[in-house]
């Protein structure tokens, strides 16, 4: 008897720690979907590593060519998707123009289920920071990008592979901490 | 008398619906500054009720936890007119769901697939089960053992010698009473 009961603790202590160690896994789950800073609307993007989704939208200026998957050829590049009637683009909007200034990026608008006259006023008001603005009326571009709403950014490699999706206002922080470095690396 | 409390209830009626009107209108009314995105049902009845089957699969990627069929955001009415039109091409229910997975990624899909992120979801509870049967059974078989020890319905395991003293103990004629050796 006292050799069998010797065989089976390790067995034993494993049984009885069990309910603590399952309980420390469902508290660490609750930790982590609770958190304060956790957003539980971001969605994982189903489209970062995949080719840029092909498209040809009308231009909002009706003097440039249409906007297409060719303006973004051999270079890294910022798409946004904005509308006028969204006021977290508004809030962002100084931000693209650091993008394309300092950062010199060529960045491409696209408007999303907005008016054309409405997207023109609106860029009147608030500056151009785009290379070009495509106009994406019913929203079957942005669908095809996996967008859920606006404002979203996406960055593209050279080789037109997308390599970053922000599904919220770009801020300073970002920039710095997440879409610099980021940049950096895709242009080597 | 009668008659004109019935006009008057008419009355009021119609009065009542008046003023509700506006409240009905508001919804599209705040939608005004984007496109408004029209549902377009199928003309196919068989058609536009598979749509809707289909559509009840398929979450919302803005509102968590409401299907698209039941979603009043702009971005589920242009999905419900996407899978309408996948339907029309004559895609099946599972390409469909290809293809919007492909652009949204799992999420959407009420009816998660069985992949290795999913495997806790999918495995977890069944594990979990058949470890509790595992513990339950351990539990139960050592109670008996400890009860048919106790009862001493089984011998217990005796030695080599144990054994040798036992048979001479039952062999030997006239040794008194099993009971006091």
């Amino acid at each position: 008897m006292p050799e069998e009961e010797a065989v089976s603790t390790p067995i034993r202590r494993l049984l009885y720690s069990l309910p603590i160690l399952l309980l420390a896994a469902f508290g660490w789950l609750a930790w982590r979907g609770l958190a304060p800073d956790r957003d539980p609307s971001a969605l994982p993007s189903a489209m970062v590593g995949k080719p840029v989704p092909d498209f040809t939208l009308p231009p909002l200026d009706a003097s440039n060519e249409a906007l297409s998957p060719k303006d973004f050829a051999g270079k890294v590049t910022v798409i946004n998707f904005f509308a006028s009637w969204c006021l977290p683009c508004k809030a962002e909007h100084p931000l693209l123009f650091q993008l394309q200034k300092d950062m010199n990026l060529p960045v491409y608008g696209i408007a999303f289920m907005d008016q054309p006259s409405d997207a023109t006023g609106y860029i009147k008001e608030n500056g151009d920071p785009y290379a070009k603005i495509g106009v994406d009326q019913n929203g079957r571009v942005a669908f095809n990008f996996g967008v859920q709403g606006v404002p979203e950014t996406f960055i593209l490699d050279r080789q037109g592979i997308i390599r970053y999706r922000l599904a919220e206002p770009l801020d300073p922080d970002r920039i710095t901490s997440e879409i610099a470095p980021l940049v950096k690396s895709l242009q080597q | 008398m009668r008659r004109g409390f019935r006009v008057r209830t008419l009355g009021a009626l119609m009065l009542a619906a008046a003023l509700a009107l506006p409240a009905i209108a508001i919804p599209s009314a705040q939608a005004d500054p984007t496109i408004h995105t029209a549902d377009q049902p199928l003309a196919d009845p068989a058609q536009e009720a598979r749509a809707r089957a289909l559509m009840r699969e398929i979450r919302c990627v803005v509102c968590q936890s409401q299907s698209i069929d039941e979603s009043d955001a702009d971005i589920a009415a242009n999905f419900r007119n996407i899978v309408r039109e996948q339907i029309a091409a004559g895609r099946s229910d599972q390409e469909i769901l290809d293809y919007l997975t492909a652009r949204y990624g799992d999420f959407v899909l009420f009816d998660p697939p069985f992949r290795a992120t999913t495997l806790i979801l999918w495995v977890g509870p069944f594990a979990l089960l058949a470890l509790g049967l595992v513990v339950a059974m351990a539990i139960l078989r050592r109670q008996r053992n400890a009860k048919t020890a106790a009862g001493g319905l089984a011998p217990p395991d005796l030695s080599e010698r144990e054994r040798r003293r036992l048979q001479e103990l039952l062999t030997e004629p006239d040794s008194g009473a099993g009971k006091s050796a």
